[in-house]
């Protein structure tokens, strides 16, 4: 691990966060999550008599980190209680923290969203939240003692990758904690152009789990994030406007 | 009496607890948790909790999800 992932003081070899959302069924997602090299993975906490069993031990089984959301939330308190339920019957103080406005677009409510990462930090929880691209937002969670940032690209499940890909950079360029591209992610040059930017890590579950091919997006998903990781630590060239030739003038 | 568990009414025997209401679901040994009336039930206590008439109990695990 010559370049590991650190959130929160644990370790991570892998910067690719999975989630297990939408897959055909528990057999796809074993094969996706394996391919993935993903080493902390997002559920959802729901009733009991749901259907979606089994997800908990397969990840044992696999040795992945259990990270649960509180996807479905829609205000502060909810989404406090969620995360304590879900303390309680995972045994973390993780918790990927969503609060949505509505349902058309799922972005966050920010006022919601930044009162519940208050409550959840001074309860003691390691909080990631799932964030708009606002840079100021960004700042105001990691005041308020978020272990990480995770803005969206683009809405979650819309495949639209980086709308905004400036804003990404400029809460990369004043964040001490990690950042992580959380949602949006279509296909893997949306992954790798999040690292270009400075991303500590890429979350993501649609992108793979809808995909025609779970297994083999998870493995480009992790060549992407792994090439994006090496050209930002590369130091890309500038653009520039004219053609600079990369060959000798030719002999007069 | 009757309690609301997961959102629909169910009849419990009086002195139930949320022990109870777990047996009851037939919940696994772990990866659950309960609110009772919104406030969460440490597995401590489940057997000691008193469940009354009229109360909201959820039981929660975790889904494929995010």
């Amino acid at each position: 691990m010559d370049d590991p992932l650190v959130i929160a003081n644990r370790e991570f070899g892998s910067r690719l966060i999975m989630g297990t959302g939408g897959a055909a069924n528990l057999s796809v997602l074993e094969r996706a999550l394996v391919a993935s090299g993903t080493e902390l993975t997002t559920v959802a906490m729901r009733r009991l008599d749901a259907a979606g069993g089994g997800v908990l031990d397969l990840l044992r089984r696999l040795g992945i980190d259990v990270l649960p959301n509180t996807a479905g939330c829609r205000g502060a308190a909810e989404a406090v209680l969620t995360a304590r339920l879900a303390r309680e019957a995972l045994g973390t103080d993780w918790v990927k923290l969503e609060v949505v406005a509505d349902e058309q677009t799922l972005l966050p409510d920010p006022v919601e969203l930044l009162d519940a990462a208050e409550r959840l930090v001074d309860d003691g929880f390691t909080v990631l939240p799932y964030t708009n691209d606002d840079p100021v937002l960004a700042r105001r969670l990691e005041d308020v003692g978020c272990a990480a940032v995770m803005p969206l690209g683009s809405p979650i499940g819309t495949g639209l990758g980086i709308r905004n890909p400036h804003n990404i950079e400029l809460i990369v360029a004043r964040a001490s904690v990690p950042v992580v591209l959380d949602a949006g992610v279509g296909t893997a040059s949306d992954a790798a152009l999040a690292m270009e930017l400075g991303c500590s890590a890429v979350l993501l579950a649609t992108a793979v789990t809808r995909a025609q091919d779970p297994p083999r997006m998870a493995a480009a998903m992790r060549a992407a994030v792994d090439g994006g990781r090496l050209a930002r630590l590369a130091g890309r060239i500038p653009q520039r406007f004219w053609a600079h030739a990369s060959s000798p003038a030719p002999d007069a | 009496m009757k309690a609301r568990v997961n959102g629909e009414d169910r009849e419990l025997a009086d002195g139930a607890t949320v022990a109870t209401v777990l047996d009851l679901l037939g919940a696994p040994a772990s990866g659950v948790a309960v609110a009772l009336d919104g406030e969460v039930v440490p597995r401590a206590v489940w057997a000691s909790t008193p469940v009354r008439e009229g109360a909201a109990v959820e039981v929660l695990t975790a889904v494929q999800g995010g």
